[in-house]
């Protein structure tokens, strides 16, 4: 909303193909707005771990409480999947600081490539992680045509959780294991797929020309939240795949 | 150091643009459903946050209504006694108490204070908002689908099997945290990043500082939050086995969990509240604050110990007595910080030339409850006493003391100290304080008698009792009418003077900090120009009295 009479403060474009930004007129220098952007996105990425340290907290309580179970259950995620994914993402990690750096650079081709490329990432670890998943609704470890039945107290069996090869019999609780792994997989991967929806809207923005030196917050910002989507992964993996 | 000359000229605008202001710059709904004005926005969360307290209040009054009697006055069955006190709690608590001060108050005059023509993030604010509207709907929803019967705070097993809205209150919860989380982030920007030149750290009004200290708990704590009620959902969805006994988790983890972010929470509520009374005492007062720094430096510490004693909650719950010693342990030191502020409020009243209009009856008013319920929650940090008083009246007597008597009261003295400023007209004095001194009786009235039933036995979230707590019952409850008719007389009194329009002065209390240097109401953009501060804060020796004279145009 800006305000007759209140002059505002323009980043003119380094060239044709960019247009000009103007800094929000509460802001009196472009440092100023890149700055408070900046540290409100870091506070920002400080409630992201927050969140998730609350997974982690309980991973590691049930850990301690259940040892064999992780144990199992561990064994029966495919490490070698898992490695793939943790290597596609740290590539991706680095395609996105490419294009961070090539909007800083006002190389608005390069920009382009490198986030469509941070995108392919994305889709090869969600596809990878579909596999995944279909492997263990096949054993019946995690069954997600079941996965909202209601539980029934009587029989004590939980609706999604058959365990058709008995793999996980003989330790307490088997399911907790693959609850966990679900439910910490499943809103990483959710980020993952947040994280490909930003990298496509500012692929958006950088085709208009709007990201070059003067100006390119989103695009540093959302290379932090790439970089952060990243750093979970590196956590689960030797978490859920290797420790066991 | 100080210099006679007031930062800004209120009268320069006179000549100016005449008298445009922010609620009169644009019309129509959409420019203020859609507006990125941080006053603006304040002013709807007032409006939401106002209602909500209603509610939440008429709840608390049928709750009452209901005790009246040992086998219960109103409700049909236990159920409904109990989503009637839940709605209560999860009302008073997430729509109105942690948003409230923040929301309307701090949006209105943060940024006031610290010489900046917004927040960092306007549209972030906006988002705050209507994330805070979309967890009102949200819990509206849960009431229609059933209601919930779970207490405010979701305790696990109860809220994995009860067969009520559970996970739409909880998404709820989830929205509200974000809304909450995303204000602390504004405001934690705003002040390292749109002080105006000159206004150091040591110069900024109290309220700022209370404000960033709340903000950095909204930051760190609320996601414990918001991924503890997301597991209760995901635990009645698909029954992961975290809080579930019979799955081979463990309702004491939630415990653990859920107070990690409410015992924070409970200063998220109260340090808005701080940053208020310093203002009040000091303007009302005419006196710079006794003990600025260590007030500043209170609220930071409070921010910090409040970290590290969730463990008090849970007493009686099973933990490691080793952990119950440093907690009951730690809470006492909650009670340094806090005394400190209470003294030096006291410190500054003292020879002070006190006016006693209605925001500074309830600040007195908040001093003397807050000292009640601040010394009752020493009490209740002791590990032998608690054991015997957990789950109690008394407990909850110590925390409406601290949240209706001291964190409403003084949301109360802020509203009636901003009015002016936010809308340019003065309410009635008289029947202002008419209103304080009925919600004063009524408040003590209702929470004394539940000390004493408290302390003799009587468990607190009981449809029914035996009949010999029925005396304390009776004058609790009508304790409460008082407060309900106190309150009543408030809302009307505001309302009132919207229509009465009696205009109020440009500097109606003769504050010095820069909200009260700019004009009343504020232009769009707050200041005329840029403001450069030269004065050290609270320097009364700077106020223009002729301010304090002209009404505004």
């Amino acid at each position: 909303m800006s305000h007759d009479g209140h002059h505002s403060v323009v980043i003119p474009a380094p060239g044709p193909e960019f247009v000009p930004h103007t800094v929000a007129h509460h802001f009196d220098t472009p440092v100023q707005e890149f700055q408070a952007a900046k540290l409100g996105f870091w506070l920002f990425l400080a409630t992201e771990i927050l969140l998730f340290g609350g997974l982690f907290a309980a991973y590691f309580y049930f850990h301690e409480s259940y040892p064999e179970t992780f144990r199992l259950g561990g064994r029966q995620l495919d490490w070698k999947l898992g490695a793939l994914n943790t290597t596609v993402l740290l590539i991706s990690s680095w395609t996105m600081a490419m294009g961070v750096r090539s909007a800083q650079t006002s190389q608005k081709q390069k920009t382009l490539m490198y986030c469509a490329l941070t995108v392919l990432g994305a889709a090869i670890f969600m596809v990878v992680k579909f596999f995944e998943y279909k492997a263990k609704n096949e054993h019946g470890l995690i069954v997600f045509s079941e996965l909202f039945h209601p539980y029934d107290g009587a029989t004590g069996s939980i609706p999604w959780f058959k365990d058709y090869h008995g793999v996980m019999a003989g330790v307490p609780h088997g399911h907790l294991f693959f609850a966990i792994y679900l439910t910490m997989t499943a809103i990483h991967g959710l980020h993952v797929v947040i994280g490909a929806g930003l990298i496509l809207w500012v692929m958006k923005g950088a085709a208009k020309g709007r990201f070059h030196a003067g100006y390119f917050l989103p695009v540093d910002l959302v290379g932090l939240y790439w970089h952060l989507v990243d750093l979970i992964w590196i956590f689960l993996f030797p978490l859920l795949y290797l420790v066991p | 150091m100080t210099t006679n000359v007031p930062v800004i000229d209120v009268h320069a605008e006179a000549h100016g643009s005449g008298s445009t202001h922010y609620l009169n710059c644009s019309k129509g709904f959409w420019s203020w459903a859609g507006t990125l004005d941080h006053k603006r926005i304040g002013l709807m969360y007032l409006i939401g946050t106002g209602v909500a307290f209603l509610a939440g209040g008429l709840f608390a009054l049928l709750v009452r209504l209901h005790l009246w009697q040992p086998d219960g006055l109103l409700f049909k069955d236990n159920v409904q006694y109990n989503q009637i006190f839940t709605l209560h709690g999860a009302f008073m608590v997430f729509l109105f108490v942690i948003p409230a001060i923040p929301g309307s108050l701090g949006n209105m005059v943060l940024p006031l204070m610290l010489g900046a023509k917004d927040v960092a993030l306007p549209r972030l604010n906006l988002l705050s908002f209507y994330l805070w509207v979309t967890g009102a709907v949200l819990a509206a929803l849960a009431i229609i689908l059933g209601g919930f019967d779970t207490g405010w705070t979701f305790y696990a097993p109860y809220s994995l099997y009860t067969d009520q809205a559970v996970v739409t209150i909880g998404l709820a919860v989830f929205v509200l945290g974000f809304s909450s989380i995303f204000t602390g982030l504004n405001f934690i920007v705003t002040v390292h990043k749109l002080r105006a030149p000159g206004l150091t750290w040591f110069r900024m009004p109290l309220f700022v500082w209370a404000l960033y200290a709340t903000s950095i708990l909204q930051v760190l704590a609320t996601p414990v939050l918001g991924i503890t009620v997301l597991l209760v959902a995901f635990e009645r969805l698909y029954h992961i086995g975290i809080f579930d006994p019979r799955l081979g988790g463990d309702p004491v983890l939630f415990e653990h969990f859920f107070w990690f972010y409410s015992h924070p929470a409970v200063y998220i509520m109260v340090l808005p509240a701080f940053g208020i009374i310093s203002e009040l005492v000091s303007v009302h007062s005419r006196k710079p604050l006794f003990g600025y720094k260590l007030i500043a430096f209170s609220s930071l510490a409070i921010a910090i110990i409040s970290f590290l004693v969730w463990g008090h909650h849970m007493f009686t719950s099973g933990q490691s007595t080793y952990a119950m010693f440093a907690f009951s342990f730690l809470t006492f030191f909650v009670a340094i910080p806090t005394a400190i502020k209470e003294f030096s409020w006291v410190a500054t009243v003292w020879k002070g030339s006190i006016a006693l209009n209605a925001p500074m009856l309830y600040t007195l008013a908040f001093l003397i409850i807050f000292a009640i319920g601040g010394l009752t929650g020493v009490i209740l940090g002791s590990l032998n006493v608690d054991i015997h008083l957990h789950d109690t009246y008394f407990v909850v007597a110590h925390f409406h003391y601290v949240m209706m008597g001291s964190i409403a009261l003084a949301f109360f003295a802020g509203l009636h100290h901003w009015w002016p400023k936010m809308f340019g007209v003065m309410y009635d004095e008289t029947m202002a304080k008419i209103a304080c001194g009925l919600i004063f009786v009524g408040f003590n009235a209702t929470f004394i008698p539940q000390f004493i039933m408290g302390s003799r036995g009587m468990p607190r979230r009981y449809a029914t009792y035996v009949p010999e707590y029925q005396p304390y019952h009776m004058a609790s409850t009508i304790g409460a009418m008082i407060l309900g008719v106190g309150v009543a007389v408030m809302v009307f009194c505001f309302v009132a003077s919207l229509f009465q329009r009696k205009k109020a002065m440009q500097n109606q209390w003769g504050g010095v900090t820069l909200d009260w240097l700019t004009p009343t109401p504020p232009p769009l953009e707050n200041f005329a120009e840029a403001p450069t501060v030269t004065n050290e804060v609270y320097d009364y020796s700077t106020l223009d009295y002729k301010a304090m004279q002209t009404p505004v145009r």
